[in-house]
């Protein structure tokens, strides 16, 4: 508090400068995020500008940033008439075949383990925690061995089956089930519906959000699986789409525009879920995080 | 006595019941597919996995039981194990710590924002949603030789070999890769950790003094430190298994330089067909992971703080 107008006169120029200081600051922190994220984004930008020019320019030297000819026929001959259609199929397939189990098989015993009092209910949950640790690597001979017998070689169900019992939706469902009142089950139960059908009238509904979040996630991780797809097939006819663009690279030695379309073509449904998605997966990641790490 | 005791059972129609209570076995019904996919898609094969450890099977003739011998020839006989286990282990320490000090810097850098956030969150986040073999058959054109790569380094007079054809930085582009596909999870996860650290706290930091360096040191490391524990955990799991990226990109070359037990597993697994060389290999890498694990929750109790 002080009235003398010479000492008033700097403290303000000193405030203003400060002002000035933080907003160059704030300026230059959004210039250098904006420069790195763009750096960031450029392999997506240099796939699809390479999807569509022709395979000599792709290999022309030097270097090109922009295609001299737009191509944008490299999209529907990879899908029409390269087997790209077909690893896009088995792909969906694939990946809403073990979503819907996943699904189902994880609101069934994340109820029994949220709801149902049984002798050995907290050892088992246990059992399945541990399983979520096993390397995947680890899995695939046996499975291999498993599925080779039963001769389910280059089948979808040999695909789908053997990675759609994992226990990590059981944990999640589980977890959220136990944040539902009880009440709800109990005013069922008084008018004499059945365990199944409090589990899908009652239960299903609220849980709604950490099932979408289990779908979407499981989607995702089948959508980009490769390993167990490499072991479970052979040839062209099953593949999955990551499969596909290694397949193709051995195949046809260099044909880097099908390879980049056919590479765009998998990464499209992935990055308009995590544009179109944003705020579900940001909740998804902060609830599973806090999950595992307490 | 035993007659009476079979025409006790249909005079009590209820009796089994005694035993297995209704609720239980509802539960038992609802456990069941999970329970048979359990077992029949993990337990079994884990048994299995360990069961051909001991075995010299290669697929074609039947599995004889040999003991050891597979891991006496792995730490004694092989040539090529310690230096897949050194590219492993390299390989882990590099992306963890590149990818914790990348993935923390982003989280802060945005959480500084006052607008944006969300923008640039999705950015980071995009490649974790797509197949890592698509990407890395993106960074293998990127890398081809006389390509952007190649072109860039040329440009800038950096005087550095061709990434993938060279031994000692092939491993360098797996890094790059495997961080560019996988950083933005960790990235979104500080940030939602960030974002939940209250604002008073920061507050009377400031008034008491302390400068943003402190502030992150002092204040939001420790109160998201167990965030950051489980990124660790997770991504230090996930980076022993590595395989996508190294599969599209270099098949383990140039040379070894970049065989991981991952890729190992899979090689003499599926190429050489030695089904009990790679379950032993297998198991050396379950190991690992535990025994890295278990390290991890050991020394948390000395960075990690939980406010309960």
């Amino acid at each position: 508090m002080t009235t003398d107008p010479t000492s008033r006169h700097p403290h303000s120029v000193s405030a203003d400068r400060r002002r000035i200081l933080r907003r160059i600051g704030s300026f230059l922190s959004y210039a250098g995020l904006s420069l790195i994220a763009l750096l960031f984004l450029f392999p997506f930008f240099w796939m699809v500008s390479n999807a569509v020019r022709s395979n000599a320019e792709v290999m022309a030297v030097p270097v090109r940033i922009f295609p001299e000819e737009y191509q944008w026929g490299t999209f529907v001959e990879a899908l029409v008439s390269l087997p790209f259609g077909t690893f896009l199929l088995n792909s969906i397939i694939v990946a809403c075949g073990v979503t819907a189990i996943v699904i189902a098989v994880s609101c069934l015993s994340a109820y029994a383990f949220a709801r149902l009092r049984f002798p050995g209910r907290e050892g088992l949950l246990l059992t399945y925690l541990s399983t979520l640790m096993i390397p995947q690597v680890m899995l695939v001979i046996p499975l291999f061995l498993v599925v080779s017998k039963l001769g389910w070689i280059n089948t979808y169900h040999g695909m789908i089956l053997p990675v759609a019992f994992s226990s990590f939706g059981t944990f999640l469902l589980r977890q959220f089930i136990l944040g539902i009142p009880k009440d709800l089950d109990e005013a069922a139960m008084m008018d004499g519906a059945s365990r199944l059908r409090i589990l899908v009238t009652v239960i299903v509904p609220l849980a709604m959000p950490a099932i979408g979040l289990l779908s979407l996630f499981t989607f995702i991780a089948q959508w980009k699986s490769f390993l167990w797809p490499l072991i479970a097939t052979s040839g062209v006819e099953k593949a999955t789409l990551p499969l596909g663009l290694t397949l193709f690279q051995t195949q046809q030695g260099t044909a880097w525009n099908y390879i980049m379309a056919g590479a765009t073509i998998s990464m499209l449904p992935g990055v308009v879920l995590a544009i179109v998605l944003q705020r579900v997966i940001y909740r998804g990641i902060t609830v599973s995080s806090g999950f595992g790490g307490r | 006595m035993s007659q009476s005791a079979v025409a006790e059972i249909p005079l009590q129609p209820g009796r089994p019941r005694r035993f297995l209570k209704p609720e239980t076995q509802t539960a038992m019904l609802f456990l069941l597919p999970s329970f048979l996919g359990f077992m029949i898609f993990m337990a079994l094969p884990i048994l299995a996995s360990l069961a051909l450890s001991f075995t010299n099977w290669q697929l074609i003739w039947t599995p004889s039981f040999v003991g050891f011998q597979n891991y006496i020839k792995l730490f004694t006989v092989d040539p090529a194990f310690y230096a897949i286990l050194r590219n492993t282990l390299f390989f882990a320490v590099e992306y963890l710590a590149v990818n914790i000090i990348v993935s923390l810097t982003l989280a802060v850098w945005i959480s500084s924002l006052k607008r944006g956030k969300a923008i640039f969150r999705v950015i980071f986040f995009l490649p974790t949603f797509t197949p890592t073999i698509a990407a890395s058959v993106v960074w293998l054109l990127i890398f081809t030789p006389d390509g952007l790569a190649d072109t860039i380094i040329r440009a800038l007079g950096l005087g550095l070999p061709n990434f993938l054809l060279s031994s000692s930085w092939a491993m360098q582009a797996v890094v790059l890769v495997t961080l560019w596909a996988n950083v933005g999870y960790n990235v979104v996860m500080f940030n939602a950790a960030l974002d939940l650290v209250p604002k008073h706290y920061l507050e009377a930091a400031t008034i008491d003094g302390a400068n943003a360096w402190q502030r992150f040191w002092r204040i939001r490391l420790p109160l998201i430190s167990p965030t950051v524990f489980f990124a660790t955990v997770m991504t230090a799991i996930t980076s022993l298994q590595v395989f996508d990226e190294i599969f599209a990109m270099t098949r383990g070359g140039p040379g070894s330089a970049t065989a991981t037990l991952g890729f190992a597993i899979y090689q003499k697994g599926f190429t050489n067909f030695q089904m009990g060389y790679a379950s032993a290999l297998a198991w050396v890498m379950f190991v690992m992971i535990m025994a890295l694990t278990i390290l991890q929750f050991h020394m948390q109790r000395k960075w990690v703080h939980y406010d309960d």
